[in-house]
């Protein structure tokens, strides 16, 4: 299966600030009463804005000033909670397609490389910076580049990191492991055989 | 030697090294439920791959089940259609389903305990991030991903990254009416909700080699609250005995070469750790949360605290977390109006949990206007409740004893709170909108304190309602 090289994700922002927000605030569990990943992007952050809506505000997701927007800007321990992948599987349905924030939670993080998805880790000083130059012009274009790790915007660079084993498997096309999990099926079976509580 | 349970169990379980540095790791066991693995299935047929182990794999129905009306077709329609793709991915790929006319039917993380799936030494993944549960047993277990699910159903392994291992040791006696919930609502609370982030908590110490099996598997249980994907305890013959005679458990000499296997899974006495933390089982008091985060947690005689107490980095979401709650900085949280009682969910739904509020209830009664609920873990714990007596006690207190499942641990089935309504929790998350109310409040705590809460329609001291010496 070759995938296509995430180098790059150039799109314009949004920020949603917060910390801890969770699986459950990204997609409530009562959407995911599915069996498949279809239409689920309407429902992300689904009870933060229509709580938004109800108060007489406007969440950044509905913000019409930041509407296709595909670089979504947060706090730290970013999608920490349930290990649902129909918390990314929103996201990137609703058209995000890279995060930046202080800070993952690990089975978020995961999910999110596995569609293709960088999840990269900026300072809270340059979020906010970031945000700052998203609200006085929302169509500016940020640039991630994971090969200099950095994001642009407005020809500023800002620094990022991502932790090496999922920078080298964007990069090389190798986000979805399952090709190279396949190669392995042999070397799978002899260690299941050595493993006595896997027999039939 | 010098090595962790985790060492050894990761060593034995290594497939290869893939060319992205990731280990490829054999996973033993995988449990699957309704939520996370219509889509994984999805995605193998597309693929047009097959299950590769499917005597390995398990199945149960527990998130979307109703817990009063269990007749079907659900009135529930995506409800309904979840239990009937489920049956028949489990059908067409001949996996083991523990299906609601079996008997055996209940939360995954505690049918698999219950059957004797769960064992040490081993590798165990499951699309849910409480899957750390089974690591009360000497098992490695990981929460997983849709996609990860698909992984191990098309190759019973997954590319993961070892984690480091903190140590996390209790010692000491706990004080009557303190458990094994405020153990790990505390360590949490110490330790921060990501403080866990890239580690395996071992949790050990004379605190946890006093504890019964079950007590281990409500702490393992929120590993994940704190951060840590993996939690475990080393095995012992506490672990033994629990295993012994359940139904996938090996048997006659199998059953003690199992056993010779299993004890040197256990972490060696020199084994090195990334980090260790001690904590005094004496220093801790029930424990109640008051935010919306697991780590926002305080004695119940302690006050709800102000955001200008908490580290600057958590005070945006301390300032989120009061007005959710519409709590008052400065008051005590102990006399907090209660709506709703929940006994149940995967950290605290099992037997023992049951018969240690049952012990206290008996002769009790629910406060009018709350609302209680008990649910049983599995259809197993609810039929043996059944039989000791437990669900009489119950009912006659005033709460309504439900069929077997997730229920409002979540809300993903009938059982929601309504509006802002305060529900005192045996749960693990008082994420805002869990309990299926994207306004309601939860307040986590031991099953022993919903109990008072239902007694007394307020947060309460359990010790003190139910004269606990
Ligand atoms: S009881 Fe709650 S935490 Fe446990 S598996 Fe069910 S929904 Fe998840």
């Amino acid at each position: 299966m070759a995938l296509e090289k995430i180098t790059q994700v150039a799109g314009r922002g949004v920020y949603v600030p917060g910390e801890d927000l969770d699986t459950d605030r990204i997609i409530p569990a009562r959407f995911m009463k599915c069996i498949t990943f279809d239409g689920l992007g309407e429902f992300a952050f689904y009870d933060a804005r229509s709580f938004a809506k109800a108060d007489g505000q406007v969440h950044p997701l509905d913000d019409a000033r930041f509407q296709g927007a595909s670089i979504l800007l947060s706090g730290s321990n970013f999608g920490c909670g349930s290990s649902r992948e129909h918390a990314p599987q929103a996201l990137y349905r609703f058209g995000i397609r890279a995060i930046v924030a202080e800070s993952f939670a690990e089975i978020f993080f995961g999910n999110s490389i596995t569609l293709g998805m960088p999840c990269v880790i900026a300072s809270s000083e340059d979020i906010r910076a970031i945000a700052a130059l998203i609200e006085s012009d929302p169509a500016a274009l940020l640039t991630l580049d994971l090969t200099e790790k950095k994001i642009s915007i407005a020809d500023t660079d800002f620094p990022v990191t991502i932790a090496d084993h999922a920078h080298e498997a964007l990069v090389s096309g190798k986000w979805d492991a399952i090709a190279d999990l396949l190669e392995g099926l042999d070397a799978v079976k002899s260690r299941a055989n050595a493993l006595p509580y896997m027999a039939a | 030697m010098s090595k962790t349970l985790l060492d050894k169990v990761w060593e034995a379980h290594t497939v290869r090294t893939l060319p992205n540095g990731a280990t490829q790791l054999l996973i033993g066991t995988h449990l699957i439920h309704e939520v996370t693995s219509p889509q994984a299935f999805g995605m193998l047929r597309d693929l047009g791959l097959k299950v590769l182990y499917p005597h390995r794999t398990f199945a149960t129905v527990d998130h979307i089940v109703p817990t009063d009306e269990r007749v079907e077709p659900f009135s529930d329609d995506l409800a309904d259609a979840m239990i009937k793709a489920l049956r028949q991915n489990c059908a067409e790929n001949g996996i083991t389903f523990f299906d609601l006319p079996t008997g055996k039917q209940g939360i995954v993380h505690i049918v698999g305990p219950e059957q004797g799936i769960t064992q040490p030494g081993t590798t165990i993944a499951c699309g849910d991030s409480h899957t750390s549960t089974h690591g009360a047993f000497g098992a490695i277990a990981f929460g997983i991903g849709t996609s990860q699910v698909r992984d191990v159903l098309a190759t019973q392994t997954m590319a993961l990254h070892k984690p480091k291992v903190r140590r996390v040791e209790v010692n000491g006696k706990l004080a009557p009416g303190v458990y094994a919930k405020d153990v790990i609502l505390h360590i949490i609370r110490k330790l921060g909700v990501n403080g866990g982030l890239g580690y395996a908590y071992e949790f050990a110490g004379s605190t946890f080699d006093a504890f019964t099996q079950e007590e281990r598997m409500t702490v393992c249980n929120m590993s994940i609250e704190g951060g840590a994907r993996v939690g475990y305890v080393n095995p012992d013959n506490t672990t033994f005995e629990y295993l012994k005679g359940r139904p996938f458990a090996p048997k006659g000499a199998d059953w003690d070469a199992a056993v010779a296997r299993w004890k040197a899974t256990a972490s060696d006495a020199d084994a090195k750790y990334d980090d260790v933390v001690t904590y005094n089982a004496a220093d801790i008091a029930p424990t109640v949360t008051w935010g919306i985060n697991p780590g926002q947690a305080i004695f119940i005689h302690e006050k709800v605290p102000f955001a200008s107490e908490v580290p600057e980095k958590d005070r945006a979401t301390a300032e989120e977390a009061l007005s959710h709650m519409h709590l008052k900085s400065g008051d005590p949280i102990k006399g907090t109006k209660v709506d709703v009682a929940f006994l149940g969910s995967c950290t605290n739904g099992r037997l023992s949990d049951l018969q240690e509020v049952a012990r206290h209830l008996k002769g009790r009664k629910v406060r009018e206007g709350v609302k209680a609920i008990v649910v049983p873990g599995s259809q197993g714990v609810a039929s043996v409740a059944e039989s000791m007596g437990l669900a009489e006690i119950f009912r006659n207190a005033g709460f309504e004893w439900r069929g077997a499942g997730c229920s409002m641990c979540l809300g993903m089935n009938p059982d929601k709170l309504v509006g802002d309504q305060l529900c005192a929790s045996s749960s693990n998350r008082n994420f805002k909108g869990r309990q299926g109310s994207p306004t309601g409040r939860t307040v986590l705590m031991s099953p022993l304190m919903v109990a008072a809460a239902a007694v007394t329609g307020e947060i309460s001291d359990a010790r003190e309602v139910f004269g606990v010496k």
